[in-house]
């Protein structure tokens, strides 16, 4: 069966049965590393893709679910060369450690900011708190954001 | 104490061997080129022994290297850790790393440098004293004379370091003590192919490992027949281990399911009674001995006497990302790609249950998920090394599911800490005696006569994995670990109890026994201050010799504002000390909690004094991270399980600390650049677990007996008081 969506801006199809999940799919035939494997169960958001801009676990999702649909991961939010404010603002605030949770976490903020680009302390552990990190980086991550709706807000890319 | 015969502590303790004395992991590993190549194109490759488990110690060590050559951080190269090329430092773990590792790197690139610079001088004549270098240029006082680079090829570093060339002073360092952007992180922020979870090599097949429904279980029937399993799976079984392996990740985890309702086991009640746990920890056996023992006779024993019980369940590692290996077998060499702490150990273990020489198996570190201590890593690089042997020539790569990491993984022991303390009239201690119950907290591959590894024991002519034992206290102890106060008592006994049965695997977990034995000592401090009228803060200072130790209790004293602090209902504020392993890092911490329907961390200010801090953004991001690790063991964590099996294998049964419930958390480093730079990772954990104890007693006048601290255990403390 073939599923056909547009995955970080580019046309994608792929020949999988239908209820395998979109987390197999990205990271089997679409070669994808950013979404990962944590739990299979959607208690820990390492999985977490956009789908039509909103969270989703991919983990759990069929392939089937988006066909036809926009599907974002944290390689389509920007690059080394281009890189999303939010990239540089978690590079400008080291937030992460062994940095398992961040490829989630950086989609749900993405999401977050596209929603409110000027979210408080709360409202920004709301948004994360589907996601686990067991580092502990919980604290620069929320800095980081803040400072990602800062230069959005600003205009600026970069942090 | 008793560690047993043949064990290998290698990097705990350095051996005496009446070779002239090299910093660190240098002198076991004396060799230079094994850690450092300079290339012609401008390039310098390190080469460390230790590895990175998301603690930042690439940088780290990066920077000590470009700081002691010479040369800009952008020219160095890490390569990480692999058989049989790698420095032997043993296991990453205790937060050693900079210590061993980091002095080694740090002598051996003071002595590339010299030698270098020797045959620069000798070559163009310039006298020595008069060269420099500049980002890994040789400059004369007429200029540019020559480069690493010009002499990479010269064989220059094939000879041993000598321990008679010295390293810069601390005023002349440049780049180690600033706070360089970790060179890993874009990687991870860009979601590149960075874990070993992301290798994909050509015809690469994935395998998942069906488990037992119980430990200990015999497989005792598969039966045949039914649909075929997905994808073309194969079944690979050896024993009582058992895994399916197919061309599609996919197709493999579906195929596990379905093979698991195919299997009989036969199983039996191994588990001690959870909800008695206390009780068997005091009734298993065990052999006992004395950590340390010292009495002085001329003190009164008469005064206030406090005496209390300390329980905590097991914890676990409970990663973010599950362990996953990948092997391949040709031509009766095994290749394996793993997380693990220690590429030799593991080695050593995976050739005693695959019965071939260790020279035949080649190990490399790839990145896994954060790693806080002996988690399942060395145990799926069996699991793969297992299923490939199926299907030599072709790698397979092993991920372990959630239940697995989360049932299956060594945890930290249970324990049990008895304290007994006296304080005189006048409120100073006199005698001090504690007793402490633990399974040993080390069960590393590589260290003992029989191999560690979990699938060891289900393979056919399989032996149990042994009961873990503890390091000795000059390596840190392991149970044991800082239950020896840094207060001053003249009468002080502490014994151990290590039990010789061990119904749940358990080994090194972040602190080992310290987030006990320091809860323990500093529940009893506090206790103790209460009755003789003092604050904790001066109380614990009035004990304290040690200037360093006074000097974080003080600032993290005075960053919570402590001596103004008010009353507010339902809030309370705690303080935590401890120097990690009573020989490494001072961490004083303070913690605010709210207590409501649950107790809830809300702030947290640490102050810590490690040394030299060779990056001080990354040991305050180790600290914050120690810390809130501290904050979820203390208020959430407890390893479930029945008579047969782990329950809490699901993060709705093992939940953490999770983002609305993180406190804020601000750090203070001392900075000592003139200091032997300690680890940073572990050192925050013990004291926060502590401060949250003293902030609940502050909060709610009750002292807390048993981890973690929830509505429960709250009310049961309650109702002993
Ligand atoms: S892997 Fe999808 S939520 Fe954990
Ligand atoms: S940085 Fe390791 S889990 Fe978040």
């Amino acid at each position: 069966m073939t599923t056909r969506f547009t995955l970080n801006g580019t046309a994608v199809s792929v020949d999988l049965p239908g209820e395998v999940s979109l987390l197999h799919a990205l990271r089997g035939p679409l070669g994808l590393s950013g979404p990962r494997y944590g739990c299979g169960a959607e208690q820990c958001g390492t999985c977490m893709v956009l789908v039509e801009g909103t969270p989703r676990y991919a983990c759990t999702l069929a392939l089937d679910a988006v066909e036809g649909k926009a599907v974002r991961t944290v390689e389509g939010l920007g690059t080394p060369e281009a890189p999303h404010p939010l990239q540089a603002a978690f590079l400008a605030e080291q937030a992460g450690q062994c940095g398992f949770c961040l490829p989630g976490i950086l989609v749900s903020a993405a999401a977050l900011l596209d929603r409110d680009p000027d979210p408080d302390d709360a409202a920004i552990r709301a948004a994360l708190d589907p996601h686990l990190c067991r580092c502990g980086s919980h604290n620069r991550i929320i800095r980081a954001v803040r400072r990602a709706a800062r230069a959005m807000r600003e205009g600026r890319a970069a942090a | 104490m008793s560690a047993g015969s043949g064990m290998d502590f290698r990097g705990l303790v350095t051996p005496e061997d009446g070779r002239p004395r090299l910093p660190g992991s240098l002198h076991t590993n004396r060799r230079l080129s094994q850690w450092i190549t300079f290339h012609a194109d401008g390039r310098v490759t390190i080469r460390p022994g230790k590895v990175e488990l998301g603690q930042g110690i690439l940088t780290a060590l990066a920077q000590i290297a470009a700081d002691e050559l010479d040369v800009s951080l952008a020219r160095i190269g890490v390569q990480t850790a692999a058989t049989p090329d790698s420095p032997n430092e043993g296991v990453t773990s205790g937060s050693l790393s900079v210590q061993d590792c980091g002095s080694a790197l740090r002598h051996a690139c003071a002595n590339a440098r010299a030698i270098h610079l020797q045959v620069a001088a000798q070559k163009t004549g310039v006298p020595l004293e008069a060269l420099r270098v500049e980002d890994g240029t040789f400059f004369g006082p007429a200029g540019p004379v020559g480069s690493y680079w010009a002499q990479a090829d010269d064989a220059l570093l094939e000879c041993a370091a000598s321990p008679e060339v010295k390293a810069k002073p601390p005023s002349a360092r440049r780049i180690a003590g600033t706070s360089a952007p970790r060179l890993d992180l874009p990687d991870k922020v860009f979601g590149a192919a960075r874990f070993v979870h992301d290798l994909r090599l050509p015809g690469m097949l994935h395998a998942r490992v069906v488990r037992p429904p119980a430990r200990g279980a015999r497989l005792v029937e598969l039966r045949e027949g039914g649909p075929p399993l997905p994808g073309g799976a194969r079944v690979v079984r050896d024993g009582s281990f058992l895994a399916v392996v197919a061309a599609a990740e996919h197709d493999a985890e579906a195929a596990a399911a379905r093979l698991a309702a195919r299997v009989r086991w036969e199983e039996a009640d191994t588990l001690p009674d959870e909800r008695a746990l206390a009780d068997w920890l005091r009734e298993a056996p065990h052999e006992d001995s004395v950590v340390i023992e010292r009495a002085a006779d001329d003190v009164a024993l008469a005064g206030q006497t406090v005496r209390t019980c300390f329980f905590r369940p097991p914890v676990a590692h409970a990663s973010v990302g599950t362990c996953c290996a990948v092997a391949r077998w040709s031509g009766g060499t095994l290749e394996v790609w793993t997380h693990s702490q220690g590429v030799y150990n593991l080695r050593t273990d995976l050739a005693k249950v695959l019965r071939i020489a260790p020279e035949r198996i080649l190990v490399r570190h790839v990145e896994g998920a954060g790693c806080y201590g002996h988690n399942g890593a060395d145990d799926v690089a069996l699991d793969a090394a297992l299923v490939a042997r199926a299907v030599p020539d072709q790698p397979v790569r092993v991920l372990w599911s959630r239940a697995e990491e989360l049932g299956w993984s060594p945890f930290s022991s249970a324990m049990l800490v008895e304290v007994e303390a006296t304080a005189d009239a006048a409120g100073n201690l006199v005698s001090w005696r504690c007793e402490i119950i633990s399974n040993g907290h080390s069960s590393r591959p590589g260290r003992m006569q029989d191999p560690t590894l979990l699938s060891g024991a289900y393979v056919e002519g399989g032996v149990p994995v042994p009961p873990s034992i503890n390091p000795p206290i000059a390596g840190g102890g392991g149970a044991q670990r800082n239950a020896i106060p840094l207060y001053r008592i003249p009468n002080l006994r502490i014994g151990l109890r290590r039990l010789t049965v061990m119904p749940l695997r358990t080994s090194a977990l972040r602190g080992l026994g310290a987030p006990v034995n320091v809860w323990a000592i500093e529940s009893t401090m506090d206790e103790l201050a209460a009755h003789a009228g003092a604050d904790p803060v001066e109380f614990r200072l009035r004990h304290l010799d040690d200037p360093r130790a006074a000097e974080v209790l003080r600032a993290a004293a005075e960053m919570a504002g402590w001596a103004g602090r008010a009353r507010r209902e339902g809030v309370g504020m705690g303080v935590g000390f401890a120097r990690y392993k009573n020989a490494s890092a001072w961490c004083a911490v303070v913690a605010e909690i709210a207590a409501e329907a649950t107790v809830r961390a809300t702030r947290l200010w640490i102050a810590a004094d490690v040394g030299e801090a060779i990056n001080p953004d990354g040991v305050a991001n180790q600290l914050e991270g120690g810390a809130i690790h501290g904050v979820s063991m203390a208020l959430k964590e407890a390893v479930r399980f029945d008579r047969r099996r782990v329950t809490s294998d699901s993060w709705e049964t093992y939940p953490i600390l999770r983002f609305s419930e993180v406190p804020v958390v601000q750090t203070r480093l001392i900075q000592r650049p003139d200091q032997p730079p300690l680890g940073a990772g572990e050192c925050a954990l013990a004291p926060s677990v502590a401060a949250i104890a003293g902030a609940i007693r502050d909060a709610l006048g009750v002292r807390v007996r048993a981890m973690p601290f929830t509505p429960e255990t709250i009310a049961a403390a309650m109702d002993a008081a």
